[in-house]
């Protein structure tokens, strides 16, 4: 029971990190359309991002909390703001000159903008891992081992953290999608662009704002990343890609509480798969899975089914 | 003198519209006159759906200037503009033959979205939106009672919440001019509003056109087929056929043309010899 508990707080921890970056996937193809390969890269953009700015400002466990809490605010909307700015350069130069064009076009350029990302990096950064001291170090400890197992549970503080953000930005960002006018241009734009740009609304804007939002909580993907593992390096961006566009795959793409409950699913069953079975084998058993719910449920979880007007 | 050439809100000049070799439209001028109801009428195939189609800025002409005056006395070169600005900037509007609501949204939001602009600016870009500002609340609630208005005058109110691809055929058309006018048009273009409609609904379209046209000032072109529509609600009528005007005046004078009578009915074999010995065949 112990270990279960162990494993289900970890799985949330990672499916929320997965859930935010798979977010900017099935928002993007909602409005045009197109799987944003970069989106896994900007997400590497923003963890460098977070640590460039964490070394330079000096932050380390040892500062006083307020001060600590002040700074990672900071950190996390300084790094929101400069990864918005990449993925909509990434929009402006890789897509939007190719929209009109046939549908594979802007795929290969997406691979392109992926690769460039990722080898800029390198270049600039380095190829070696870059490890960072724990931010948010201790827990609760949830049980102290009492039970046969003698298992301890612990629910660190950076869990807290990481599922406390994602929780708060993932209520803000549906509202934002539901409520406000930005989120109703979305929409319509993602049912119908052309009607939509001929009742005013600009389109191309919003389709950068699109691909500006997917990346500013890809950043804040990569800080939680960051703070959690604790060691990071220019090919993160790879998996944790392929991951959340699964999650969003199986959650529906195009759906954003589709995004959300596929980054969770898949963030359980890797965790609860290497808990239980083994560690090598944890990608294959979350591939599987979307295989499997893709037989039965084509749409994906929440994903609605196109209706074809005649 | 008559409305159109005196006070005219849109005048379209020279309008050629080639695709490759085939010209949908040649060299077509005619007026909309301020505060009228001007139908465009002809035969299928006559290019008036292209018209609107250069009007709105789905296409570019080829050649030709569309000219818009706004009630404030700026012009607006429609030709020259991208799309959302003819919407935003020229207060031009337009409906589709085949009805594009957003359907997945409700009648609300569907009439919310065609306010997107002003709300945008009142909102600060959103930002002002996220922090609650007073001046956002406003906008937003006086957006909703436009929406409402519209609802309410088309009938809809009662299904506000609803989402807009449950409604019946005829009430999507209604919506649909009502969204169109939430985003406060000075020139409505309504391509076929009364296909497939009823006598009943028919008559209820009458009627709000004739609403919006008093009312709201806004003036209307449209592109119809039902004749007991053009005849009984339009000001002015222009005919096209395969492209080109054949006729422009008041319904009256239109409908003893008998250019149109001959391009709607065919012309009789005797004249169509007296036609080829003019033109030597």
């Amino acid at each position: 029971m112990e270990y279960f508990l162990q494993q289900l707080i970890n799985g949330v921890t990672l499916g929320s990190i997965y859930g935010l970056i798979a977010i900017g996937y099935t928002m993007v193809y909602g409005i045009i359309g197109m799987i944003n390969f970069a989106h896994g890269d900007i997400f590497m953009v923003g963890a460098f991002i977070s640590l460039i700015l964490i070394v330079t400002l000096g932050v380390t466990a040892s500062m006083p909390l307020a001060l600590l809490i002040l700074a990672l605010i900071a950190i996390l909307i300084v790094s929101m703001a400069l990864t918005s700015v990449w993925g909509w350069t990434v929009e402006r130069i890789a897509y939007r000159p190719l929209r009109g064009s046939f549908r594979l076009a802007p795929l290969i350029t997406a691979i392109g903008a992926s690769i460039v990302l990722q080898n800029f990096v390198q270049i600039s950064q380095g190829a070696r891992n870059k490890p960072l001291q724990p931010l948010i170090p201790g827990g609760f400890t949830l049980s102290e081992g009492a039970g046969e197992s003698g298992f301890i549970v612990q629910l660190s503080y950076s869990q807290i953290l990481i599922i406390v953000v994602t929780t708060v930005l993932m209520i803000g960002f549906t509202t934002l999608i539901n409520k406000t006018s930005l989120g109703r241009a979305q929409r319509s734009c993602e049912q119908d662009r052309k009607m939509a740009s001929l009742l005013g609304i600009n389109v191309d804007r919003t389709i950068s704002l699109t691909f500006v939002m997917g990346a500013s909580l890809a950043s804040v993907a990569g800080l939680m990343f960051l703070i959690y593992y604790g060691v990071i390096d220019f090919y993160i961006g790879f998996l944790a890609g392929v991951k959340a566009f699964t999650a969003a795959v199986l959650g529906g793409i195009g759906s954003l509480p589709g995004a959300m409950l596929g980054g969770l699913l898949i963030g359980l069953i890797e965790t609860f798969w290497s808990g239980y079975f083994s560690v090598e084998y944890k990608d294959v058993a979350a591939f599987s899975i979307l295989a499997i719910v893709l037989i039965f449920m084509p749409e994906g979880l929440l994903g609605k089914p196109e209706v074809e007007k005649v | 003198m008559s409305s159109w050439t005196n006070n005219p809100i849109l005048t379209i000049e020279h309008l050629t519209m080639r695709f490759g070799g085939l010209v949908a439209i040649g060299d077509l001028s005619f007026n909309v006159g301020r505060g009228d109801i001007t139908a465009l009428i002809g035969p299928n195939g006559a290019g008036k759906t292209t018209v609107f189609n250069c009007v709105t800025g789905f296409y570019k002409p080829t050649e030709g200037r569309i000219v818009m005056h706004r009630s404030n006395k700026e012009k607006f070169l429609l030709e020259r503009m991208p799309d959302f600005k003819i919407s935003a900037k020229a207060k031009v509007a337009r409906t589709f033959q085949n009805i594009r609501l957003f359907g997945g949204m409700t009648l609300l939001e569907n009439l919310m979205v065609a306010q997107h602009n002003p709300l945008m600016l009142a909102s600060g870009f959103t930002i002002g939106g996220i922090f609650g500002v007073a001046s956002f609340h406003k906008a937003e609630k006086e957006a909703v009672d436009r929406a409402r208005f519209w609802l309410d005058r088309i009938g809809l109110l009662e299904r506000a919440d609803a989402p807009a691809a449950d409604l019946p055929y005829g009430d999507q058309r209604r919506l649909e001019i009502a969204r169109a006018m939430c985003s406060g048009p000075e020139l409505l273009c309504l391509d076929e509003p009364a296909a497939g409609l009823n006598p009943k609904e028919s008559g209820e379209l009458n009627s709000l056109l004739q609403y919006i046209r008093a009312e709201q000032g806004t003036s209307i072109l449209l592109i119809e087929h039902d004749m007991s529509v053009v005849m009984e609600i339009s000001d002015h009528v222009v005919v096209l056929d395969y492209g080109e005007k054949i006729s422009d005046g008041t319904p009256e004078e239109v409908k003893n043309d008998p250019k149109v009578i001959a391009a709607y009915l065919g012309v009789p074999d005797e004249e169509v010899d007296l036609v080829e010995q003019e033109v030597g065949l």
